[in-house]
């Protein structure tokens, strides 16, 4: 294709995904203000956007994400240290990573979100349940990209690194991590948004505060524009951090 | 553990072969890792077991004796074998209409440069989006029967399929279809003898991503709001603090996610292997 061509097609299709949201939006508009879609099932998109610059004037969000956020940080910390150090040890023999992979892989195949209602139970209503669900779920991803990244090194540099006359640490400071690192970084950021998500799902089925829990609250209230106006920002939300960990990541790679 | 880092590392491979004679029974695990591994699990429920028996209230954790002893009460529960099959259903519907227009969606996006071009990222920005979020409003749209757990099952499941359906098709070398080409081939000799086949791969490896989403979706809607699934009874069991039962339950679902995650994971080894060159 030409260059000259392949502009056009790429304008034409930036065109045609402006005019599929403009035509979502649009839809939208004209379902609740033209067809009498009832505004609880469906609020019109204005007022949704009026909710939305209320919820953030007033600053009745800070609360929920607060504790969402320390939620994730808490969770995130845990399960991060401990997933990367047991990850670091188990590589460190061919043979544990042979016993303990595959058992780590199928766990992790389980949908862990099952265990909810017995860590509600442990755990009570509160933070403490979903700080730890979430550190449960996100341990799995990095403890296995840690295991990947320094179980797997190219035997080739280890050899080469020691003929050259390395120390122990400097063998893990110049070989083994630079190899692992974008592996386990990988794997962190994985951890993180299931960590987010697994969050976010808890406060929605069984919580006292958090913004997962305020959007069931609208729901339940029938207040269905506010409840849109939460949902766009829990989105903006996890979009952000997706976009800061990923930037995080590239970062770290190189 | 006792070797030094490199020690560990340039044994990698030959651990077993060159590790330093010992008693019989050493040798034969460190061959194994099974063995080794099924003794962590052994350990795991014994401490299980132990732990649920003397330190923790009974009100919190069974022991896994009384939870294994209890699946007969479990079944025998009015309602719980009918909310297996209400879950079982609600699963099986889900992920039949996410492959279904997961596939036809993802066909669509690869074979058609403009049409990956121009919603791909759409697709990509939905399938990067928190529907956890919006499970309230499925619930509002589709009621709290079993219609909203299929709903958002599929709203999990279709994105994964429909991303590595099109990335499959698209990863085809142009030297096929040229070839085929010019060798005569109708369109649809084309999409039966090249694009079908090497389109399956990905088409189960799709599957598989789907199923692990729909199992999520479904099983989130479930525990979220339930009238006769299990998410009723795990509430249930949860508000009587009846841990035994609740555990049982768990471990019949876990079961079932893992048969199902299981069949899918073999048909794509399965059905992928003329490819391994």
């Amino acid at each position: 294709m030409t260059p000259r061509a392949s502009r056009r097609d790429r304008i034409l299709s930036r065109i045609v995904q402006l005019a599929f949201v403009g035509g979502v939006l649009a839809l939208w508009y004209l379902a609740t203000a033209r067809w009498g879609v009832s505004h609880l099932l469906l609020p019109n998109p204005v007022r949704v956007w009026d909710q939305l610059k209320d919820v953030l004037a007033s600053g009745e969000f800070v609360p929920d994400l607060r504790i969402t956020l320390t939620e994730l940080a808490v969770a995130f910390a845990i399960s991060s240290i401990s997933g990367v150090t047991l990850g670091y040890l188990l590589s460190r023999s061919q043979f544990l990573i042979r016993v303990f992979e595959p058992l780590l892989a199928g766990i992790y195949s389980i949908p862990i979100i099952l265990f909810l209602p017995l860590y509600v139970l442990f755990f009570g209503l509160g933070p403490a349940s979903k700080i730890a669900l979430g550190a449960t779920i996100s341990f799995f991803p990095v403890v296995l990209a840690t295991v990947a990244g320094f179980g797997y090194v190219e035997r080739i540099y280890v050899v080469a690194a020691r003929s050259m006359g390395a120390s122990g640490f400097q063998l893990f400071r110049w070989v083994l991590l630079p190899a692992a690192l974008p592996v386990i970084l990988t794997g962190l950021r994985m951890g993180f948004i299931v960590a987010l998500l697994s969050i976010l799902g808890s406060e929605t089925i069984a919580s006292l505060a958090g913004l997962g829990h305020r959007i069931v609250h609208l729901a339940e209230a029938m207040e269905t524009a506010r409840m849109f106006a939460y949902i766009a920002f829990a989105v903006a939300i996890a979009a952000l951090l997706n976009f800061v960990v990923t930037l995080i990541e590239a970062r770290g790679r190189r | 553990m006792t070797q030094s880092v490199p020690e560990a590392v340039a044994s990698k491979a030959g651990a077993a072969r060159r590790a330093p004679p010992r008693a019989g029974l050493m040798r034969v695990v460190r061959r194994h890792p099974a063995i080794a591994r099924l003794a962590v699990i052994a350990a795991l429920l014994l401490l299980w077991e132990i732990a649920a028996r003397d330190w923790v209230d009974p009100m919190f954790l069974s022991p896994p004796s009384r939870v294994i002893g209890s699946l007969g009460a479990v079944f025998r529960t009015p309602g719980v074998p009918a909310a297996l099959q209400i879950t079982f259903f609600e699963l099986a519907v889900a992920f039949v209409i996410s492959v279904a227009i997961g596939l036809a969606l993802g066909l669509l996006l690869g074979l058609s440069r403009f049409s990956r071009a121009s919603f791909m990222p759409i697709v990509l920005l939905l399938y990067g989006t928190p529907q956890i979020t919006i499970l309230p409003l499925f619930i509002l749209y589709f009621g709290i029967g079993a219609a909203s757990k299929i709903a958002f099952g599929v709203s999990h499941g279709i994105f994964p399929i429909i991303v590595i359906i099109a990335a499959g098709v698209q990863n085809l070398k142009p030297i096929l279809l040229t070839s085929a080409r010019s060798m005569g081939a109708s369109r649809w000799q084309l999409f039966r003898w090249v694009i079908f086949p090497h389109m399956i791969p990905s088409f189960f490896a799709g599957m598989r991503l789907g199923m692990t989403g729909v199992l999520l979706g479904v099983l989130l809607a479930e525990l979220y709001v339930s009238t006769a699934g299990i998410g009723y009874f795990t509430t249930l069991f949860t508000q009587n603090f009846d841990p035994t039962r609740l555990l049982g339950l768990i471990s019949l679902l876990a079961v079932m996610a893992i048969v199902l995650n299981e069949i899918v994971r073999r048909a794509e080894v399965h059905f992928g292997r003329w490819r391994a060159e």
